[in-house]
């Protein structure tokens, strides 16, 4: 026993009661900038640039132009309402994972209005009709899982991330099945010399962000009505408490069966609605990679702005105009496109490592102790 | 009629990088981190494996040709790369404590995306003007079968036709399965995934094992990364060849129950159903209905999914702590 | 026995959590073939102490010494290594393994199971366990599971054994059996420590008695030397006189009726057997019983949190008419216009939201009041700025998270909110558990002050000189079983006891 070492743990771990809201921005700042410097570091090393001019085509690539902005606008209100929609069912500590196949799902509803009824009903109908099967179908996707948690517990981070793929194939099965011309895989642009179905540009066509505004309005409005719910409706309040604590809800009377079932539903119905914008406003044609991961980028968006929706602006708007701006560097300097990817990575480490130092106090012990 | 022989060697070769990313993801979870990273990691190892062989390759002008180089300098680059990611995750998940669902997402983003830029990058420096690098010259080294294969008609094809990366995957599967029943390290590491305060009170190192097991379970799954770029597509790297096969392989960690042993069979099971529809006359007319051949793994996992957590029977159940993290003066 | 080195000596331990003091300046010896009575109230630091012996707390100061040696115990295996073992009060088994594998979890070496098997059956028969080492945790009953971690303890060759309150969840006669193998231990020469509350045990078991209070060391003496009045002083700090007030009951009227109610938990164990009896309006009922015999399930049942196989819990109203509660959850029991308060045992897990403020914590029982789709959030801020001002309840704000506040502010507020509804009906579960004595009399007149205005209190409590000077009527349940119901003017302590422990307190003693 005595010739054992035995030496006390040299920095000691404890939770922090809480930390001001500005000391956490700081912290989280001093992230993102630190992240900011790396990813120029590392963008030198291979275009040879200076980090300023690195980051002026980041920003010539997202806002260099009027139409670059819309896009830019436009790309972030989608990655928003992603985010936005996942947001209910994480505060219900309920993993939904799904965004990508409910979104899938979703578009898949649309594009099947636009082609089995583009020509039998009139325009007005069929978006309304659009509407209400994206939304219906982006719902009872996500519901599918949720049943399945409510009724036997169920990880519904598993179960969420196998229906993306099921709901991938359903899509590749669909536009093999409808495909134009034959033998491509591709449906095309759906209904192009009738229009059926597209969403309509708002302001006409005098105006220049008309083709992007209708889905950047919709992100404006379902933000503000997402924190006005999760705030201050009752639902949002059930929300809170079946997150917090299943045996609090249970204690106070809230059917907890029906709260995660009626979340996830909303969660997954605005997936559908995403599905819905992609197909109808945006693409006009389906495909399996329309939803292009970002079902599973609005799971961090979501997470990094710490369900608050307002923050949740900040943080589509960083990693939009990462790949965006990545994107333009990599096209000026021959590189290739994935190289948002990694700087997007890097960001994301940063911010995820540094909520440590906002949840925890890391104390050192004072040396020199009796040997 | 399907003919067996001809399809199994092919359910075989789709099967191994899918059973290295399930035992690598198999022996993370049981130390309670759901690494959904894994099919980052899986570029990684392959991107890795590839500038490895490319570097090899390179220099194949001023020195001879070498067939032990040419296999240890990818599958050292590629453990190499693919433990760096699991050190990434280890340190964000265990050391900092952040979500595992986002890190192990971010992962993937950036893994992939590793993967693509570094696969682009070489193409680029190889001048090809196919988007596409091949190494076919460190490929004959990993794809090369056991001697006789060719001799031995259905038999040699069906179990001797396989370079030496899909035995290995098998084998580590099996010292996997006996690791986690037999030994005290995997005693050990189940109890760190079941319940990390009760093991940590035990007196194991909860840290250590939860950094091991993640390690060299990306290790693991790196390795198959490497087997689909060296062995099955011939040393031909293109961007987003490799697919959805990282989030397929975690996919089989529920099918297989958390067993490794299990997984040898359900990844070439799961080989087959991703192949099947090559092997089923369609015909030209429905060419859709392979999508949905495609779609059968994913669900029989959903049906496993839910049917073992019906059945709540406790051996088949996740890990209990698997996905959250553990600090030992919480209070 | 003062010559000899003592196997563990403490010296001027100290351990803060946050700006509560745990521990400060411990001093205590623990000698071999000795069975030492740690005392102290909840919350008087006891676990925490024993916690830093076995290397799950590091101390902020002090120094530990075993067999006279210096040592530091950073980790549990640095503890095992020493020969300290502990039995905590939470199990740490893993269900899903063996006993055996739960008994040579965390050893080094080859993995040989057969070897262990045999090894434990050699423990189990030197000591008189009984232990299937195949068997897996999750088929087993509690005292099975803690033969467990004894046998654990044991295999790793501990030769100080410490247990927290073994006994509170056992039965008579595992407890008995216990206490014959803790002794065989103390005649093997080892040194044993058992943290308890109850005086008897102590007195049975003992040779020595060491009482902490409020973190600190009061002192020790022998237990022949002393008695249960003497150990309670110390450990309480004065004499105990505790004087709760107790109105007569005005005007009693049945209220809630309880009829034959039998109630399996989630695994199927049998934790409530035809349970009868009647709480009166304006009266209150103090339910006694060694905890784990059915008080926590009998509440939950009457709140509509419990599914019960048998029997029947009616409600009756002034008027006499009587609605059955069985089979309706706490909404549909509001629905009906039964006004039923509960304050239950699990105080941030189940009364409370730990993470949200005190007004969102007043909102639990609101939130759902009128038709718009919107909380309110002016009547819940309201009501907590005045449980605040009337029950003194010491916070930064309105807006602090309600898990920051201490023990009895966050019970102060529990207990704010469930009168606040005017009830009928008040639940309690273990009211005053962790509270010091001044927010455990602001408990008492709460709940008087119900009792006279007219509810029927049902008080589960743990403390029976409280349940004693407090209760009109006491239930006493063992086993799950009604033991019987006594005057809580005319109550025998002794009695009570003895019922706590033997139904209907039969003399088999």
């Amino acid at each position: 026993m005595s010739n054992r070492k035995n030496h006390e743990p040299l920095v000691h771990i404890s939770k922090r009661d809480g930390m001001t809201f500005k000391k956490a921005l700081i912290i989280r700042i001093g992230a993102i900038a630190a992240a900011l410097i790396l990813c120029a570091i590392i963008t030198m090393i291979f275009t040879g640039e200076n980090p300023f001019g690195i980051y002026g085509a980041m920003a010539a690539g997202a806002f260099g132009s009027v139409r670059k902005t819309w896009i830019t606008f436009q790309n972030v209100s989608i990655l928003l309402l992603i985010a936005l929609a996942l947001t209910p069912a994480f505060k219900m500590r309920f993993w939904n994972i799904g965004g990508e196949g409910q979104v899938l799902i979703g578009g898949l509803a649309a594009a099947t209005c636009m082609l089995k009824l583009g020509d039998k009903v009139p325009n007005g109908i069929l978006i309304l009709i659009m509407f209400a099967a994206s939304v219906l179908a982006g719902g009872i996707w996500s519901v599918i899982p949720a049943i399945f948690k409510a009724k036997w517990n169920t990880n519904e981070t598993l179960s969420t991330l196998m229906m993306n793929y099921i709901a991938t194939q359903l899509v590749a099965f669909f536009t093999v099945l409808w495909e134009v011309p034959k033998g491509s895989g591709k449906i095309g642009i759906i209904n192009q010399d009738t229009n059926a179905g597209w969403l309509p540009n708002l302001f006409g066509s005098g105006f220049s962000g008309s083709k992007y505004l209708l889905t950047i309005i919709f992100a404006v409005i379902i933000t503000a009505g997402m924190f006005i719910y999760l705030a201050f409706s009752k639902q949002g309040y059930e929300i809170a408490v079946v997150g917090e604590s299943v045996n609090t809800a249970r204690y106070v009377g809230i059917n907890v069966e029906k709260v995660i079932i009626r979340t996830v539903f909303i969660s997954g119905a605005i997936c559908g609605l995403v599905g819905l914008l992609l197909v109808g406003g945006i693409n006009h044609t389906l495909t399996t990679t329309i939803a292009g991961g970002q079902g599973f980028t609005a799971v961090m968006v979501s997470w990094l702005a710490k369900f608050n929706p307002f923050i949740m602006i900040l943080a589509s708007l960083l990693i939009v105009f990462l790949s965006r701006g990545a994107g333009e560097v990599a096209t000026n300097f021959g590189l290739n496109q994935s190289f948002s990817d990694i700087l997007t990575g890097i960001i994301l480490f940063f911010i995820i490592g540094c909520e440590f130092f906002i949840s925890y106090k890391i104390s050192f012990r004072r040396g020199g102790h009796k040997k | 009629m399907i003919n067996f022989a001809l399809l199994i060697p092919k359910a075989v070769v789709q099967g191994i990088p899918l059973l290295y990313g399930s035992t690598g993801e198999i022996l993370t979870e049981k130390s309670g981190n759901l690494n959904l990273g894994i099919p980052g990691v899986m570029y990684v190892g392959a991107i890795s494996g590839v500038i490895g062989a490319f570097a090899y390759e390179q220099g194949l002008s001023r020195y001879p040709e070498n067939g032990f180089l040419a296999v240890m300098i990818p599958l050292l680059c590629c453990l190499l790369g693919s433990f760096l990611m699991g050190l990434l995750y280890c340190f964000l998940t265990v050391t900092l404590r952040a979500n595992q669902n986002v890190t192990g997402l971010a992962m993937t983003t950036f893994g992939v995306g590793f993967g693509n830029f570094f696969g682009g990058s070489l193409i680029k420096l190889s001048g090809a003007d196919v988007p596409s690098i091949a190494l076919s010259t460190t490929s004959k080294y990993f794809s090369a079968g056991l001697p006789f294969a060719d001799r031995l008609g259905w038999f040699g094809k069906i179990f001797l036709s396989y370079g030496f990366l899909a035995y290995l995957a098998i084998i580590i599967a099996v010292f996997a399965a006996i690791m986690l029943k037999k030994t005290r390290v995997g005693l050990h590491l189940r109890a760190v995934g079941e319940n990390p305060g009760t093991a940590d009170s035990a007196g194991i190192n909860v840290t250590a094992y939860k950094y091991g097991a993640t390690c060299i379970g990306c290790m693991i799954a790196g390795l198959g990364g490497l087997y689909y770029v060296m062995d099955y597509a011939c040393g031909v790297w293109s961007n987003d060849a490799f697919g959805d096969r990282g989030w397929l392989a975690i996919a089989l960690v529920i099918f297989t129950i958390w067993k490794p042993d299990i997984g040898i069979f359900a990844s070439i099971l799961f080989g087959g159903l991703y192949i099947l529809y090559l092997y089923i006359p369609t015909g030209m007319d429905h060419m859709e209905l392979q999508q949905l051949y495609k779609m059968i793994p994913y669900v029989v996992t959903l049906i496993v999914l839910v049917i073992t957590s019906m059945r709540n029977k406790r051996e088949n159940q996740p890990p209990a702590h698997l996905g959250l993290p553990y600090f030992r003066e919480e209070r | 026995m003062e010559n000899r080195i003592p196997a563990v000596k403490l010296v001027d331990i100290s351990k803060r959590f946050g700006p509560v003091a745990a521990n400060s300046h411990v001093n205590m010896e623990v000698y071999r073939g000795e069975i030492l009575a740690l005392l102290g109230e909840n919350g008087s630091g006891k676990t925490t102490l024993m916690n830093m012996l076995s290397g799950i707390y590091f101390p902020d100061e002090g120094q530990i010494f075993i067999d006279g040696n210096p040592v530091t115990i950073a980790s549990p295996r640095d503890a095992f290594n020493l020969g300290i073992g502990m039995v905590h009060q939470h199990f740490k088994l893993i269900d899903v393994l063996t006993a055996a594998e739960n008994i040579v979890l965390g050893l080094e070496g080859r993995l040989d199971i057969k070897a262990a098997t045999g090894k434990i059956r050699e423990i189990c028969d030197k000591y008189g366990f009984e232990v299937d080492p195949t068997q897996k945790i999750y088929d087993m009953s509690v005292s099975q599971k803690q033969t467990v971690e004894i046998v654990k303890v044991l295999y790793r060759g501990a030769e100080v054994l410490i247990l927290d309150e073994p006994t509170a969840v056992l039965t008579p006669q595992e407890t008995e059996k216990l206490f014959d193998v803790l002794r065989r231990m103390r005649e093997d020469n080892k040194a044993i420590v058992i943290i308890t509350h109850k005086m008897h045990e102590v007195e049975s078991l003992s040779d020595r008695v060491a009482v902490l209070r409020k973190g600190e060391y009061i002192g020790d003496m022998m237990t022949k030397d002393t008695n249960a009045g003497e150990m309670t002083n110390m450990m309480v700090g004065r004499k105990v006189s505790l004087n709760i007030k107790r109105p007569e009951p005005v005007n009693p009227k049945d209220r809630i009726k309880v009829s034959g109610v039998t109630v399996r938990n989630e695994e199927g164990i049998l934790k409530l057997e035809d349970v009868s009896f009647t709480a009166r309006s304006g009266e209150i009922l103090g339910i006694a019983g060694i905890s784990g015999c059915g008080q926590k399930e009998l509440l939950e049942a009457i709140a509509g949190l419990q599914p019960v196989e048998k029997g029947s819990i009616e409600y009756i109203e002034d008027d006499g008419t009587a609605e059955e509660l069985i089979g309706k959850d706490p909404r549909s029991i509001r629905d009906m216009g039964v006004s039923l308060s509960f304050v239950p045992e699990d105080r941030l897990g189940m009364g409370l939201v730990g993470n949200m403020d005190l007004a969102e914590n007043m909102m639990l029982r609101s939130f759902e009041k009128g038709g718009s789709p919107f909380t309110d959030r002016k009547a819940p801020y309201e009501l907590a700025k005045n449980v605040v001002e009337e029950l003194e309840v010491v916070t930064p704000g309105i807006s602090t998270p309600v898990r920051r506040l201490s023990g009895g502010n966050v019970q102060k507020v529990l207990v704010g909110r469930e009168i606040a509804s005017a009830p009928k009906v008040l639940l309690t579960a273990y009211a005053v558990r962790g509270l010091d004595i001044n927010s455990s009399y602001t408990i008492y007149d709460l709940i008087n002050k119900q009792k006279q205005a007219g509810v029927a209190v049902i008080f589960v409590g743990e403390d029976l000189d409280v349940l004693m000077e407090l209760s009109d009527r006491i239930l006493v349940l063992c086993g799950g079983r009604v033991s019987g119901i006594v005057d809580g003017r005319n109550a025998d302590r002794a009695k009570i006891g003895l019922m706590m422990t033997n139904i209907g307190g039969g003399n088999n003693e």
